[in-house]
């Protein structure tokens, strides 16, 4: 019965010509997060927004209907750090290398990105190093990325997205993850924060390879800027004044990217990084986020991110073996209890009230996904709290709960159907609405050989 | 004020407000001789030093019978303690950056140099340029934060380098292997290295200069745009000043010389020649110019500037009137710098009492903090080692170490509670293996999927 509906309802969308814009999901359970569970109730959708929400609303007489018995309407899920739609983003961790305070590899050349130069290399902070602080995601977004599908499917109707190249990378786009549309379509808010790495432009070891070469490099290199930026906004202002008689200031694009940033975002994943970073984005006086934080669940950690009282952004990618390691060395006592623990540092952040969302750190199949959510969900964090780290938590952050991260009416009609409990192993996504446009997921594409853990179903009885 | 600020910070630590008298012990206390008595600790403090003291109510008592008590080691030239690389490398002046930057309170090497009597350390950026990072001395308070680790109101330094590696010698294309397109960095010679410090300097002054006349101007009451702070350049702008100490890696007399000469023609000082291993070729003019030399015990031939050694290098420039230290520039060594102390008894017959002022009052005196730490006087930071033996033997041991009149190490509790660390590590290895076998064995059973 349930099945004939919905293929009905996939029936009817191929049927006509003209996708419709209006939608109705009855008598299904519906998870505001921004308010209490419904658990029967309907959604309207209207023009890309949520008409209305309730047990009790009409069904208007123009939508499609979607019975939703024994389906679970979530707001759609918002990856709070993505690289999804940058063009030549890996799709693996970008804070595998930065979140460990700098101690990763250089950022790699990639051909068709529109990073640092080949050449000179640079000889101080005045070269401006791995710096493209005015690169904006929404500018650089490919609707045609292959990666837009495959996390929608696991359930994310939002990206924010970033360029992660270099130490200045830009500043990254909340999107909304459509197909096939123009980019511009996909855009909610083009710029919300400056991706700041501690990757090294040298690559470290300091033998040639250009500034800078070290943690305390980037460091320096990084408060040179904002001394910079200051100046130069001074220097302009007063041009603009009055500029007869006075030197004119050249342009830098470098600064203008900075300026431009209403926030930063700096790696941090153990308590060193965390206490080191936030007191370092106090001193330049710009509002942070961290992202990392796996060592969050030490009460160190929590401690220090509350005096700041800075918002986080979890890693889901947890802290696992390092691959093909010697089986005879044994990793530091901290390297296994942060192991143990990484997972259970939302719960920990959820009990102190520190604001945090989690976000997928390149985890894109929806498997993997739902099973870093289930770890810390193991962790003690409830299903509630997690779906909230993963929708509402990630708007408020950002700036844009007024618009999107709960199921509420007039809020942008981001939502995502699920039979079943979401995060759990067999539950599965049914349908997905970004700004009102229905979607189905994707057959799931975690095929043997395939990234990810080789241990997914290999050969399995699908 | 200083000292009021001091205060709070040490009103502020719960353990040191603890009286402690440590009782009995053979008091080695540098400046006074050595007694047969017992030390006062109040609130961080040395209180009382004599050979009967009055136990005030309350306080601790430590029994030192047949032990030995001296001031906390200080080591002038460590590289612990500091995250993401020590050297700034890809340009020849480097003194952008600072050491304070990346402290890293957690590095195994702090408490494991405490286990060897360290409690402070100068941690300075590496030697691969002429002119290197700022540094700064750091108190071995193991378990506190970055910013506790910071000897308060200690004087900032500055690493210079000389000769070999700042010119990268046996790397003359900057980098190993043609293959790899690595650019040459200047200097490769050590005329090279004089100028790229002659040059920083000029640039400094023009600096300072710029900064002096808006700042006269401004105080004539103008409204003008700051110059451009430039972090390279601050730092040798209050080396000029004299708000920055300069540590000067060297070797060869030769060089050492070189450096005095551009100090004298800049107007500023050398505080220390670093290695200096050729130095009592040259202790004269290192005593005249008013540096301070801190050297190894009988460490070097590890490349070719590095030969011209002796192992009597610390006493000879010690009597022609140099302060005298003797560091590690290494975490291990760093870990028996006593026993390096002792060596100069035997090269050169240094008294017990000025050997062991090469690991303590000489590295205070070098790094300014000498009105704090370095010898066991009333009134200075109580930064105390507790040896089973005779300090300067190869057999004694670290017993109980005291920073702020806080004990941070312990050999009796690290005993015990090595037994239960070692436990607890192997169940969480035990745990994540479990944990591990599991995830590995799901994949196995396939179909899950349903």
């Amino acid at each position: 019965m349930k099945k004939l509906v919905t293929a009905l309802v996939f029936v009817c969308a191929y049927a006509f010509a003209q996708a419709p814009s209006t939608f109705a999901i009855r008598n299904a359970k519906i998870v505001t997060v921004g308010g209490p569970v419904i658990a029967k109730g309907t959604v309207v959708v209207r023009k890309g927004l949520i008409e209305a929400v309730g047990e009790n609303v009409a069904v208007p007489s123009d939508a499609w209907v979607v019975d939703g018995e024994g389906l679970t309407v979530y707001p759609g899920l918002i990856d709070s750090l993505s690289t999804v739609g940058m063009p030549g983003a890996p799709a693996t961790s970008t804070t595998a290398t930065a979140g460990r305070g700098g101690r990763g590899q250089a950022t790699p050349a990639t051909p068709g990105t529109p990073v640092t130069a080949a050449a000179p290399l640079a000889r101080g902070p005045e070269d401006r190093p791995a710096t493209t602080s005015w690169v904006v995601a929404a500018d650089e977004i490919q609707a045609t990325d292959r990666r837009i599908e495959t996390v929608r499917s696991a359930g994310f109707t939002t990206a924010v997205t970033f360029p992660t190249r270099g130490i200045f990378a830009g500043q990254g786009s909340i999107v909304d993850l459509l197909s096939g549309e123009k980019a511009g379509e996909m855009v909610l808010v083009p710029s919300v924060g400056q991706y700041i790495s501690l990757t090294r432009a040298g690559g470290g070891g300091g033998m040639g390879g250009g500034f800078p070469s070290s943690l305390m490099g980037t460091i320096s290199y990084i408060r040179q800027i904002y001394l910079d930026a200051a100046h130069y906004q001074l220097v302009k202002d007063t041009y603009a004044k009055d500029p007869r008689g006075m030197e004119r200031p050249a342009y830098d694009r470098a600064l203008e990217g900075v300026l431009e940033s209403k926030r930063i975002l700096f790696p941090a994943n153990r308590l060193v990084e965390i206490d080191r970073m936030l007191r370092f984005a106090a001193e330049l006086k710009q509002p942070v986020i961290l992202y990392g934080v796996h060592e969050s669940y030490r009460p160190e950690a929590i401690q220090v991110i509350k005096k700041y009282g800075a918002p986080v952004l979890v890693s889901l990618r947890w802290p696992e073996p390092t691959r093909d390691a010697n089986p005879d060395d044994v990793d530091s006592m901290r390297t296994l209890e942060t192991r143990d623990k990484a997972a259970s540092a939302p719960a920990l952040l959820k009990k102190a009230g520190v604001r945090f969302a989690l976000y997928s750190d390149g985890l894109d199949q929806p498997r993997d996904l739902q099973r870093a959510v289930k770890k810390a969900m193991d962790g003690g964090l409830s299903r509630e709290d997690a779906v909230r780290a993963l929708t509402l938590s990630a708007a408020e952050i950002y700036g844009v709960a007024d618009r999107m991260g709960s199921i509420e009416k007039g809020k942008i009609a981001n939502l995502v159907v699920m039979r079943g409990d979401i995060f759990e192993d067999r539950t599965k996504v049914e349908l997905i609405f970004v700004d009102g446009r229905k979607y189905t997921p994707a057959p799931d594409t975690a095929t043997p050989g395939g990234r990810g853990p080789a241990t997914d179903d290999p050969g399995g009885n699908r | 004020m200083n000292k009021a600020w001091i205060a709070a910070l040490i009103a502020l630590a719960p353990l040191s407000a603890e009286t402690i008298v440590i009782q009995n012990a053979t008091v080695m206390t540098v400046t006074k001789g050595t007694l047969k008595g017992s030390v006062v600790i109040k609130d961080g403090k040395i209180a009382e030093v004599g050979e009967k003291v009055m136990v005030p109510q309350g306080a601790t008592v430590i029994d030192g019978t047949n032990q030995y008590l001296i001031p906390g080691i200080i080591d002038c030239h460590s590289h612990i303690a500091a995250d993401g690389g020590i050297n700034e490398g890809s340009v020849s002046v480097s003194s952008m950056v600072d050491i304070k930057d990346v402290l890293n309170p957690e590095d195994i090497a702090i408490y494991r140099a405490l286990a060897g009597g360290v409690t402070t350390a100068n941690i300075l950026h590496g030697s691969a340029n002429a002119i290197g990072g700022c540094t700064l001395p750091i108190k071995m308070r193991w378990g506190k934060d970055a910013q506790s680790l910071i000897f308060e109101g200690a004087m900032p330094g500055i690493k210079f380098a000389l000769g070999e590696n700042p010119k990268r010698a046996g790397n003359p294309q900057g980098g190993r292997g043609a293959a790899t397109t690595v650019q040459a960095r200047y200097p490769a010679t050590r005329m090279g290295i004089e100028d790229t410090i002659r040059e920083a300097f000029n640039e400094a002054k023009a600096y300072k200069e710029e900064w002096d006349a808006y700042n006269a101007r401004v105080a004539r009451g103008e409204h003008l745009i700051p110059p451009r702070k430039d972090l390279k350049l601050e730092p040798l702008k209050e080396v000029l000043e004299g708000k920055r100490y300069v540590h000067a890696h060297s070797y060869r007399a030769d060089e050492i010389l070189m450096l005095i000469r551009v100090a004298d023609d800049y107007g500023f000082k050398i505080r220390t020649f670093q290695h200096v291993l050729e130095g009592y070729k040259v202790a004269k003019e290192i005593a005249a110019h008013g540096a301070g030399a801190s050297t190894f015990s009988d460490w070097w031939s590890y490349k070719v500037e590095a030969f011209d050694a002796i192992p009597y290098n610390a006493a000879l420039m010690a009597k022609k009137g140099i302060v005298v230290s003797l560091n590690s520039d290494d975490a291990e060594l760093m870990r028996h710098l006593n026993s390096e102390a002792g060596k100069a008894m035997k090269y050169g017959g240094v008294s017990e009492n000025d050997a062991l002022a090469m690991v303590t009052l000489n590295p205070a005196k070098q790094l300014g903090i000498d009105n704090r730490v370095g010898s066991i006087e009333v009134g200075k930071d109580a930064d105390l080692v507790i040896f089973d033996k005779f300090p300067l033997s190869d057999y004694a041991k670290v017993q109980k170490v005291l920073i702020d009149g806080t004990v941070y190490f312990d050999r009796d509790k690290e005993a015990s509670d090595l037994v239960l660390k070692t436990a607890e590590k192997q169940k969480l290895v035990d745990k994540l293996k479990q944990q591990q076998a599991a995830q590995g064995g799901r994949g196995g059973r396939g179909g899950r999927g349903q």
